[in-house]
């Protein structure tokens, strides 16, 4: 160990002695893995970002969505046709691996409360909704399944209609009006910001579905139905068997109705992840092959001027181990400080481009720690060779080298 | 001149009780049985040492002398493990090395020989301390770092350099680098002091200077073995043996033994006669 650091010791001193041309060498390394570096930094800031949204649609969600809606020649696309019903969404709930089920009723409509209006989604939920959609009560409470029965005059809303309607005031216990129908806020939602298709979630009134198909709307149709499944691997499960349970409800030899599930989204998103991976980890492989040739080449040249230092060292004993170890130290060291400064310049760049840019930058510490043993491992592949050739010297010569 | 007061007993010494010992009874530092060396450079083959036999005692301080060309200095290189005979034994301090490997030789080096050149050869931009370190970081049992550091110290002191030890090689004179070559040599407590023309590089005081390091070294008991082509520094020395074509032509002992003491203190009194005058 001692040994270790006195070789580190001497290896630094080295380096020293020339400092411009170790900076210079380093520089390959040092621009490679700052670039890698930064690259990681700011896609996987972006992937996480994405993720984040993915997660914030709810974990394990299915949504059932009805049937496209075909009027003459007029076709209403997803969730139009008037197929799935709140038995259905009754029926999934008996499902053993459905944990949680919302029947969802949307409607746009202007709201009004305080002597403000503002035109907002006005949603027919469940009271499961925020558990499902993993959404929570900022202030106050969520209706109930009691109020879903009694056809209650209760709402939770968003913070951007908090914000629109009241805007200076505790909006809890006041009226808002939906068609005239008074509706008492009972709840204020968390804020949730946009979501991946760029809308902002925090811009809804939440009602009970009932009150929301025989109040406002007047259906009797769902648009969809929100299910949560016991947990994310069994949501393909969970899909087969609602599949299954409407196809034979609706006695439809088609489906008239589709399911989508998170899954597959955060499956996308992944797969665009890796593939940036690959592609930086390419680029990285191909600016270390770089460096280490420059290390290569520049501990070629010091092993021939310092020729009579190697051949001393032999004089006085030292083993041809001794003199690799010397070297691979050198170029080692030289490699792990450009892979150290690397570092810093690329989570630096990533945090300068994440502040201007206003993105996320994480810095992955596997990422880190890959980035600092493959320079360091660089440093021992392309530093074998001259080492090597330092110790095959033969003293007598070396001694006499000018 | 501290160096030569300085009156601390020389710690790495040998056993050695007198001069007068009979050589036959000892076993010799280096045994020599008709050593050969032949170079094959091309199609011509060199051949550079042809057939020495030599017993060299511990105790004794010998010059090897000869033109060049007359083998003395790839002599020297075998005498020093840098290189091995081709034909022939050569036994030092009792280990045959005549068949060792290179690693094996770097050991027998590090162990058993001290190298002292005409070029100082020391490792630039480090200091004095470091330099005579440096073979103390080869030996395989380790030093501790602060033993290393002492025993630097005291050979610095026996070569009378301890009050420089922190300078480099570029901020002492020839014969400063010198005497810390010289303690470098010394450090691993060797069975042989080799020196390579090691007043070739230096002004005839400093050169006096030099040899009397190495009279009072070989006093203490420091077997030495000396290249020189200078008769004048030659005779500083016990024994004289000249080579010609790869062949001892003669081996004897000095009769009139220069004193290197002795001869600063004329070289001073001529000195002063000049500035009187």
């Amino acid at each position: 160990m001692m040994r270790i650091i006195a070789t580190v010791k001497i290896a630094l001193r080295a380096l020293r002695r020339n400092k411009m041309r170790s900076l210079l060498t380093m520089l390959g390394i040092i621009i490679g893995v700052a670039s890698v570096i930064a690259a990681v930094s700011l896609t996987t800031g972006a992937t996480k970002q994405v993720e984040n949204q993915v997660q914030s649609l709810g974990e394990s969600v299915l949504t059932v969505f009805s049937g496209n809606f075909t009027s003459g020649a007029i076709r209403g696309g997803w969730g139009s046709a008037p197929t799935l019903t709140v038995e259905d969404a009754r029926a999934i709930a008996q499902l053993p691996n459905a944990v949680a089920v919302s029947p969802e009723v949307r409607d746009r409509e202007q709201v009004l409360a305080n002597g403000l209006n503002w035109n907002t989604l006005v949603q027919g939920e469940g009271p499961d909704y925020p558990q499902i959609r993993n959404w929570h009560i900022a202030s106050g409470v969520m209706f109930t399944e009691q109020d879903v029965h009694s056809l209650a005059k209760s709402a939770v809303i968003g913070k951007t209609v908090v914000d629109e309607l009241f805007p200076n005031e505790n909006p809890l216990g006041q009226i808002i009006r939906v068609r005239d129908v008074p509706f008492t806020v009972v709840g204020v939602l968390a804020p949730k910001g946009f979501n991946l298709f760029g809308q902002d979630q925090d811009d809804v009134v939440l009602i009970p579905y009932t009150s929301h198909m025989r109040r406002i709307t007047h259906r009797t149709f769902v648009n969809s139905i929100l299910v949560q499944a016991e947990n994310d691997k069994l949501i393909n499960q969970v899909q087969q068997e609602i599949t299954e349970l409407l196809l034979a409800r609706h006695r439809s030899p088609e489906p008239d109705f589709t399911v989508r599930n998170q899954l597959e989204l955060m499956q996308a998103v992944t797969a665009t992840s890796k593939a940036m991976g690959n592609l930086l980890a390419g680029v990285a492989a191909v600016s270390l092959f770089v460096g280490g040739i420059g290390i290569m080449n520049i501990m070629l040249v010091s092993v021939t001027e310092r020729t009579r230092e190697i051949g001393i060292r032999m004089a006085v004993g030292a083993r041809a181990w001794d003199i690799v170890v010397q070297f691979l130290m050198e170029a080692v060291t030289l490699s792990a400080i450009g892979g150290l400064i690397g570092i810093s310049c690329g989570i630096g760049f990533a945090m300068l481009v994440a502040a201007l840019k206003d993105t996320p930058a994480v810095t992955p510490t596997a990422w880190i720690v890959i980035a600092f043993l493959s320079s360091a491992v660089i440093g021992v592949v392309f530093g074998f060779y001259p080492a090597w050739k330092a110790s095959q010297l033969d003293p007598i010569d070396a001694l006499r080298y000018e | 001149m501290n160096w030569l007061q300085c009156s601390q007993p020389f710690p790495n010494a040998r056993e050695v009780t007198n001069e007068t010992i009979l050589h036959s009874d000892m076993n010799p530092v280096i045994k020599l049985e008709d050593v050969h060396k032949i170079y094959h450079t091309g199609e011509v083959d060199v051949h550079a040492v042809r057939g020495v036999t030599l017993d060299i005692h511990p105790g004794e301080f010998v010059a090897v002398m000869g033109a060049s060309g007359s083998g003395k200095s790839t002599l020297m290189n075998v005498l020093g493990c840098l290189d091995r005979p081709t034909q022939g034994r050569y036994s030092l301090d009792g280990t045959d090395v005549s068949q060792l490997q290179r690693d094996q030789l770097a050991d027998i080096r590090n162990a058993k020989i001290g190298f002292v050149f005409q070029g100082f050869n020391l490792l630039a931009r480090t200091s004095a301390l470091e330099n005579v370190e440096l073979p103390m970081l080869y030996v395989h049992k380790r030093i501790a770092g602060h033993q290393q550091r002492e025993r630097a110290m005291k050979s610095l002191e026996i070569v009378g350099l301890a009050q420089r030890f922190d300078h480099h090689p570029n901020q002492l004179s020839g014969g400063q680098q010198q005497r810390v070559a010289i303690a470098r040599a010394l450090v691993n407590n060797p069975a042989l002091l080799l020196a390579d023309e090691p007043t070739g590089n230096l002004d005839s005081q400093t050169s006096i200077e030099i040899m009397g390091v190495f009279q009072k070294l070989n006093e203490q008991g420091i077997t030495i073995v000396m290249v020189t082509h200078e008769l004048d520094i030659a005779n500083y020395t016990k024994r004289n043996i000249i080579m010609r074509d790869g062949r001892v032509v003669t081996d004897e002992a000095v009769k009139k033994r220069s004193i290197a003491e002795n001869e600063l203190r004329k070289l001073r009194e001529a000195q002063q006669a000049v500035n009187l005058a």
